[in-house]
């Protein structure tokens, strides 16, 4: 049974529909990579997938008892988001907030999900540090680490590497292959990097105003829209 | 010193008003911090600015100035809360169309009505004769409504506060903090302004939260320390300005303005000791 089905779904933004009649299902396991140009619905369809963002037709479904508001998501940094004061720890925490309920403060088991989170993921070294004293990738990671307190089997990444160097770039990719493989998290990641996407991912999903593709990757390389945009990436 | 104080503390008005200026700092403060963080300082200034005018309009028609003016100004929250959330340009010119407005409106209310007197004065610049036994009461009501909520909803504040799309995901309903936040600023900034002056009030806001944040690095510490900041710079600013006779609000501005520098001070010598 499929994680994550979508059935006909169309999006609306400002008026404008950005997706169209959109369908695709995804698998415990399955690495998505979902590549575009700006303004395709990228940002969207992730976005209505976490209930964010109404559906202006088609339907979203969640199997294998996986509930909306368990989905580890990390959404694009903002601004206001790099000189916030607040602490590695904390950040990491309000990732279990999902499974709290109404009860007012973090648990013992709670605390311990936070730091083996952490440790997972490189930072726990710096977990009494300040988020805005981090370096990119390191913040990204913590956002990571965040995610992954909410979930057990899904993450939805929205453009994780924008803005880092290289070297952090690569090490970024790395931990979530090994998340995705050593623990059979599903991905959905948004990229732009579409030479790293047909590296990493089991899958690939190119949305341009309509769906153009939707396949393995090693499928998506062979076609005529994976062609002209691997051309038109590399030129980039 | 002791004596003084003791005088001080003999005068009914001046009891109410340390009180009332005490609760009203407290919550500015811890609001303030969630404010300043999500970039909607204007807000405070802009709620001001509409409590000044339908206080105007009240007085003018011979209302109950709390119970009018505290609605209004509530709804002029949630409608400048859409608007800055709507992160448009239009947003942010659209919260000072309002506030000017409502300042205007209140000024030829006043002009019509009174004339150009020491009332306008008193409401742009604050009187510390103003607070009454019913300010008292609701201010205690206030900041204990302030103080559960961050006693009780911290993290889910800290989540929403740092990321509302991720707390939203996980199922925060972000929204309706949202419009606690705005509602609590609203009484607060009514409550403050009489006392403080619709021109002054949004500093009791904004000052205490980046005065901590030129220090603390972490979310706890900042309130924390903003918020004894507020009560300690609001007990400076008036007895200041008892002893000089000075006005109370701008008193007590100019003590948060040095304390804001002091602690930009302090934050700099820290930042070139720690090595990069």
């Amino acid at each position: 049974m499929a994680l994550l089905t979508c059935e006909g779904v169309s999006l609306r933004y400002d008026r404008v529909t950005v997706v169209d009649h959109l369908s695709f299902s995804l698998s415990r396991g399955d690495y998505l990579c979902v590549v575009g140009e700006n303004g395709s619905g990228k940002s969207s369809l992730v976005k209505a997938i976490l209930g964010l963002m109404p559906l202006a037709g088609g339907t979203i479904r969640l199997g294998e008892g996986l509930r909306r508001s368990h989905i580890g998501y990390l959404p694009q940094q903002t601004a206001r988001q790099r000189d916030f004061p607040a602490g590695v720890q904390e950040i990491v925490l309000s990732g279990c907030l999902n499974r709290m309920g109404l009860r007012p403060f973090y648990s013992t088991k709670e605390k311990h999900r936070a730091a083996q989170a952490m440790e997972r993921l490189g930072v726990y070294g710096m977990r009494r540090e300040s988020y805005h004293e981090l370096s990119g990738g390191q913040q990204q990671r913590v956002l990571l680490a965040r995610a992954l307190c909410a979930t057990q089997s899904m993450l939805l990444l929205d453009e994780p590497v924008a803005g880092l160097d290289p070297l952090a770039t690569a090490e970024f990719y790395r931990l979530i292959a090994e998340l995705n493989r050593e623990d059979q998290v599903t991905i959905l990641m948004i990229s732009h990097d579409i030479d790293a996407a047909v590296t990493c991912a089991s899958h690939i999903l190119h949305l341009s105003g309509e769906p153009l593709f939707f396949g393995s990757a090693q499928a998506y390389r062979e076609s005529e829209a994976g062609r002209r945009f691997l051309k038109e990436g590399s030129h980039a | 010193m002791l004596e003084w104080i003791a005088e001080l503390l003999s005068y009914p008005f001046m009891v109410r008003a340390l009180v009332v200026g005490v609760l009203v700092s407290l919550c500015s403060a811890l609001l303030g911090v969630s404010l300043v963080l999500k970039r909607y300082s204007m807000i405070g200034d802009g709620l001001s600015h509409v409590g000044f005018g339908s206080l105007a309009v009240a007085m003018a028609f011979g209302l109950a100035p709390l119970q009018v003016t505290i609605p209004v100004v509530v709804l002029a929250a949630f409608l400048l809360l859409r608007l800055s959330e709507s992160g448009r340009i239009k947003g942010d010119a659209a919260v000072a169309l309002i506030s000017t407005s409502a300042l205007a409106l209140g000024v030829l209310t006043i002009s019509i009505t009174t004339g150009m007197n020491t009332d306008v004065c008193n409401y742009m610049f604050g009187s510390i004769l103003a607070m009454s036994t019913s300010d008292v009461r609701l201010s205690i009501l206030l900041s204990a409504a302030v103080l559960i909520l961050f006693a009780f909803f911290y993290h889910r504040l800290f989540a929403v506060t740092f990321d509302e799309s991720f707390s939203r995901a996980t199922g925060i309903h972000a929204g309706v903090y949202n419009m606690l936040l705005a509602t609590l600023t609203a009484v607060t900034v009514v409550l403050g302004m009489r006392m403080m002056g619709a021109m002054l009030i949004s500093s009791l806001i904004i000052f205490p939260a980046l005065t901590a944040m030129r220090v603390c690095k972490r979310f706890l510490p900042v309130v924390l320390v903003s918020a004894t900041l507020s009560v300690v710079c609001f007990v400076i600013g008036l007895g200041l300005s008892y002893a000089l006779s000075t006005a109370t609000g701008a008193s007590i501005v100019a003590v948060n303005l040095f304390a804001f520098l002091l602690f930009s001070l302090i934050g700099a010598v820290g930042k070139r000791r720690k090595p990069a």
